[in-house]
């Protein structure tokens, strides 16, 4: 290789390993191989050579030329990598800073219970019926086989609204039950609702609020036995606690709308408030074959119809479930409590997703 | 409902255990509130003898006394009681023993250098009484080692059911025994009392009403009362009932025993001759036996003497005619009342007794002359006396029924097969009287205490079924009433547990939507809003009636009449009111910043007095945004509650465009700060906005608030429409701003609608982007920076396009009387 090359290239290689910014490799690259370089020049002048050695100088320029843009290249990428580093060493935040808060809102666990009943009686074919909180007394209790000498009558802690005009004066109701009435008088059987809703009743004190929530169900066909309501209720309560063998047992009772009637209990543990062993029973909800006397209250022939009906206390089975100690907080709006037992408006109650506390 | 083990042993021929007997009882109806066994916690005591009591070497008060408790060995034990003495007879705990009175567990101790291995009680130390004069002394020839709840007849169970109302027959031990004896515990032990005769009785009853079908008695005369033996006072105080004296005692004890309540009367305090039924007059007063003195009215019925009312019928006796120590002649009153009149009379002069508790659920109907008889006989063994011939005035009432089950209809209905002889031996068994078998139904008359069985029916329609359907309809209850009284019977005696579960048939495979499109906006608006940051609450629907009425009327319609509390009084007209409760509550907890909502209902009072139940989701903010380092908290303001409105009405569908607002909100609002949402001219879907001042001043509310109320029940159903392809143009949007001089009284919407109105098809978008007052914008105008889209369809556009649309722009908000700036 010629010398003029050899020294041109090596006082380029020297001159890129010396450029220590951006500026003076680019000033570099254009003096050795911009358009007027040194290099450029020299292949430019290739012509000029003598003929026998020009193929060899050629291919020799040709190199140096691809040679050196590469260490320029190289270079150019480390310096810019090292630009960046240097940028970025600039550039810290406290990362342990806190973020912008995001609000916390929540749905109130009675809510939430509301939700998973309607998913679970909902699998069940049930619609869900509503009614007003002011009733009748009728609806509320004459309709219901209660007459008013009824001693069952003292057991409601009725309160009572004045009547509209000269009518009898209005009670709030003491549970969802009217409803039942209200649906059989207003759609055919077969009928499959349940309702949900506030009741009211005079008693207020540890285990009693003056308002709470029942949710009632209704089922009328022509051959819903006993055994279906067993079977109903058996599959609703496994579902609502999340617990495929909870323990449940049936024993009679009586309430004024249902015959027979039946208490019903689950298992738990009395000591430590465990839903679903223990070998101690808990009274949870009460139920029954609807009374024939109920329904021809609201014109449906008993000989061809018949159902059952359940009601349970919705703060109650929300309390269980949750193992939430006190029943005034859930009307005290304590944030709180409300951030404590409340739920995420991002997971509804789902079966698919578990309904399991 | 409380009796002794030992007590139903006297009507029950049962081996079966206790805990048997009370889980049959739970299962089939009687269920079971406690059971009290005195007799644990006295196990280790036994009765004991001192064999000798001498001082003790170092000390002057204690004694040192050798006992024989019944082991076999003499042990020694110092005692400080000043009655422990040589020969008598007392109760010996062991080492290991727990003292119930004291909880202490008792040791081998050294009392002044004397072992003592164990201690002489007294009756507080076993937790039995308030006695400390000294140990429990028991008769010297007691036999030691005897378990001193067996000697003191302690070790008797006692039993606590609770019996539902229909159930008045099993308010007695006997009718406790009798279902327990049909589950098949044991069989029912006869129970027929002698009839006992004499001469004429000096007292006679008259009946001057229809609350009282039938009325007997009995003169004793020459008794001598007394306390009564300790047998019935213990059965007495184990069910909760203090003995009195002899008389009075055999008479509550009948009311638990055969559920029969008695009266009996001094004969000698009676003023003539008669007594008499009658309903009450106007003024009358009487002092019954509680102390208290009742105004009768026209609607009690009452016994009456020749002075005036001696006795509250079936509820209370008078105390002028009671029975005393000296009383030497009585008369027993065995009576059968109108279950309805005497809970009317309870409840209004809200007297509760435990005859009231029998009669107003109904009572053996064909028993009188026997309990009569039987009471009679214990007087008579408990405190002598001659009785009369019985007398009496009515006649046994006609309540001879029957009632027929057919078998199909027990299987229809139980959803199992159950045995037809299983059946029929539950209600022979139950003392239903077998008329009439065949292979498809079987007739029974229904026993005399069974008055909940195939009674009248009482059905009442209230207005709302017509004729036809109601005729029909009865006349079916009248056949299936009664037999679903004897299908109850069956199954509840023969186990519910016993009826094996079915799921509920006719359910599809894969459940269809289950709510309403309203429901499903309610749950919607529920996670809209706590997706916001709000907390959900469950507030009362009741309120004081003063915070209710600084949110619109409080009318009397919704006003209850028997308030749990004075200042829960009114129905709220908004679930806004009570939030507000919720919030004054919270920022007095120390949390100033609360982000409140409920969904639920509001009351008011529509056409006519009815009351209207709307269903209102309603928010509230207080205090402050949060303080963080990247941004400085700022107050709630009016913008806040309107952003929770708007993102619930887009989230429920509603054409965000076709909404206006105004500035007409309700009072307690601020005036100049609130706004009315409207969808069309007429229809009204919310409020929000800061509240005003002197509302909050009202309510004791602190701070900055602001709300909003959603009216749910005015969102319209979506419409079943598919939606249209999406509009996804080729082009890209081109953005143009411009700053308006506005007056005052030009709403920003009012702009915005000028402004897309100018160019329907290119202009895509417009929107608000500053608002500037002050400097450099004339007095009575603010600045609106407003941005617009255009999309353009067809070619990009030109810049004498955007010319063109821009152009139009400010023409249209010019006529405003709006300003390019």
């Amino acid at each position: 290789m010629a010398d003029d090359i050899e020294t041109l290239r090596s006082l380029t290689l020297a001159g890129v390993a010396a450029a220590d910014d951006l500026r003076a490799l680019d000033a570099l690259r254009v003096h050795v191989l911009g358009k007027s370089g040194a290099l450029t020049k020299k292949l430019k002048e290739l012509g000029t050579a003598p003929p026998e050695l020009r193929r060899a100088r050629g291919a020799a320029l040709n190199q140096l030329r691809d040679e050196l843009s590469d260490a320029v290249d190289t270079k150019r990428a480390a310096l810019e990598r090292a630009a960046i580093e240097t940028r970025l060493q600039s550039e810290r935040i406290d990362i342990t800073l806190p973020p912008s808060p995001d609000a916390p809102g929540s749905i109130h666990p009675i809510s939430r219970t509301i939700e998973e009943m309607a998913a679970i009686f909902g699998a069940m074919g049930f619609a869900i019926a509503e009614g007003p909180d002011i009733e009748s007394d009728w609806h509320n209790f004459s309709a219901l086989n209660i007459p008013s000498h009824h001693p069952a009558r003292d057991d409601h802690d009725t309160f009572y609204l004045p009547g509209i005009g000269n009518g009898a004066p209005r009670v709030l109701r003491t549970h969802t039950s009217p409803v039942q009435v209200r649906t059989m008088l207003t759609q055919q059987p077969p009928i499959r609702v349940i309702v949900p809703g506030r009741t009211f009743r005079a008693d207020h004190d540890a285990t009693h609020s003056p308002m709470f929530h029942q949710c009632e169900a209704l089922v009328i066909d022509r051959d819903i036995s006993l055994a279906h309501l067993k079977g109903c209720l058996i599959d609703f309560l496994r579902a609502f606690f999340g617990i495929a063998t909870l323990p449940v047992r049936f024993r009679a009772s009586y309430f004024p709308f249902t015959e027979p009637s039946m208490e019903i209990d689950i298992g738990w543990n009395r000591k430590t408030g465990e839903i679903g062993g223990g070998g101690d029973w808990l009274e949870i909800l009460g139920s029954g074959m609807v009374h024939p006397n109920v329904l021809a209250n609201v014109g449906i022939d008993p000989r061809e119809w018949q159902g059952f009906a359940f009601g349970m206390g919705v703060e109650r089975l929300t309390m269980l479930k949750y193992g939430i100690p006190d029943l005034r907080a859930f009307y005290e709006s304590d944030l709180r409590w409300l951030r404590h037992y409340g739920f995420s408006a991002l997971s509804p109650a789902m079966l698919h997703e578990g309904l399991a506390p | 409902m409380k009796f002794t083990l030992s007590w139903l042993r006297d009507h029950l021929d049962t081996d079966a255990p206790l805990d048997r007997l009370t889980e049959t009882l739970s299962a089939i109806g009687l269920e079971v509130d406690s059971v009290t066994d005195r007799a644990a916690p006295l196990a280790p005591f036994h009765t004991a003898r001192v064999i000798e009591a001498s001082p003790h070497p170092n000390a002057d008060r204690l004694r040192v006394c050798r006992v024989d408790a019944g082991t076999g060995e003499e042990i020694t034990v110092v005692c400080g009681a000043p009655n422990a003495r040589t020969g008598m007879g007392a109760v010996f705990a062991p080492p290991g023993a727990v003292v119930p009175g004291t909880g202490i567990t008792l040791k081998i101790g050294e009392i002044r250098g004397v072992t003592s291995a164990g201690m002489l009680v007294s009756l507080r130390e076993l937790g039995l009484g308030e006695d400390h004069d000294g140990i429990i002394e028991i008769p010297p020839e007691t036999r030691p080692g005897i378990p001193y709840a067996t000697w003191a007849g302690l070790d008797d169970p006692v039993i606590e059911v609770g019996v539902t109302p229909n159930r008045g027959d099993a308010l007695s031990v006997r009718g406790i025994a009798r279902d327990l004896a049909a589950a098949g515990l044991g069989t029912l032990k006869p129970w027929a009392p002698e009839a006992l005769h004499g001469p004429f009785s000096p007292i006679a009853w008259k009946n001057e009403t229809t609350g009282c079908p039938w009325v007997t008695g009995r003169y004793i005369s020459r008794v001598k009362n007394g306390p009564s033996p300790d047998w019935l006072q213990r059965r007495l105080l184990a069910v909760g009932l203090r003995p009195i004296s002899a008389l009075v005692d055999v008479t509550n004890y009948f009311a638990f025993d055969i559920g029969r309540p008695l009266h009996v009367y001094d004969t000698d305090l009676i003023s003539g001759g008669t007594l008499t039924v009658r309903r009450g007059r106007a003024g009358e007063t009487f002092t019954a036996l509680d102390g208290h003195l009742y105004e009768v009215t026209d609607s009690d019925v009452v016994i009456a003497d020749a002075s005036g009312v001696v006795g509250l019928a079936g509820i209370m006796g008078g105390k002028s005619t009671a029975v005393s120590d000296t009383t030497k002649n009585v008369f027993v009153e065995c009576a059968l009342f109108d279950p309805v009149r005497v809970a009317l009379s309870g409840r209004r002069h809200q007297l509760h007794s435990d005859a009231r508790a029998r009669f107003e659920r109904g009572l053996d109907q064909s028993l009188l002359p026997a309990a009569l008889d039987a009471a009679s006989a214990l007087i008579m063994k408990l405190c002598g006396g001659e009785p009369s011939e019985p007398v009496s005035a009515g006649a046994e009432p006609a309540w001879r029924r029957s009632a027929t089950l057919r078998f199909e209809r027990l299987n229809s209905l139980a959803g199992t097969d159950v045995p037809q002889d299983e059946a029929v031996g539950v209600l022979e068994r139950l003392g239903f009287a077998l008329q009439s078998r065949d292979g498809a139904q079987i007739t029974v008359a229904v026993p005399p205490w069974r008055n909940d069985i195939a009674a009248d029916t009482l059905l009442d329609t209230g207005g709302q079924v017509d004729h036809g359907r109601a005729i029909m309809a009865a006349e079916g209850a009248g056949i299936i009433e009664p037999e679903c009284d004897l299908i109850e019977e069956v199954l509840r005696i023969r186990g519910l547990d016993n009826i094996p579960p079915l799921s509920l048939p006719g359910v599809p495979p894969v459940p269809l939507t289950v709510l309403t499109p309203r429901q499903t906006r309610t749950a919607l608006a529920r996670r809209v809003l706590a997706g916001r940051g709000l907390a959900e609450c469950v507030t009362f629907s009741f309120m004081p009636r003063a915070r209710a009425a600084v949110f619109g009327a409080a009318p009397e319609t919704l006003r209850v009449i028997n308030p749990i509390a004075a200042d829960l009084d009114q129905m709220r007209p908004t679930p806004l009111a009570t939030l507000v409760q919720a919030a004054s509550g919270n920022i007095a907890r120390g949390y100033a910043d609360t982000a409140l909502f409920e969904i639920g209902p509001g009351y008011a009072e529509g056409a006519q007095g009815v009351t209207a139940q709307g269903l209102i989701a309603a928010g509230l903010r207080t205090g402050f945004t949060p303080r963080h380092w990247q941004a400085p908290a700022r107050h709630m303001e009016a913008m806040d509650a309107k952003a929770d409105l708007w993102d619930l009405l887009a989230a429920l569908g509603v054409p965000m465009d076709a909404l206006t607002c105004t500035p007409d909100a309700p009072a307690y609002y601020h005036p100049g700060r609130s706004g009315v949402v409207r969808q069309g001219p007429k229809t009204v879907l919310g409020y929000f906005g800061e509240l005003h001042p002197a509302a909050q001043d009202a309510l004791g509310l602190a701070g900055h608030a602001v709300g909003f109320e959603l009216f749910l029940d005015q969102i319209a159903d979506p419409k079943k429409k598919r939606r249209a392809p999406p509009d996804l143009a080729l082009f890209q949007p081109v953005r143009r701003d411009f700053a308006f001089l506005v007056p005052r009284r030009v709403g920003a919407d009012a702009v915005l609608r000028a402004v897309r109105g100018a160019e329907r098809t290119l202009i895509e978008r417009a929107a608000i982007f500053d608002v500037y007052e002050g400097d450099n914008v004339p007095e009575g105008q603010r600045s609106l920076g407003v941005e617009i889209v255009l999309q353009p369809r067809e070619r990009t556009m030109t810049d004498e396009d955007i010319e063109a649309v821009c152009s139009k722009v400010v023409a249209a908000v010019n006529k405003l009387g709006a300003t390019l700036r």
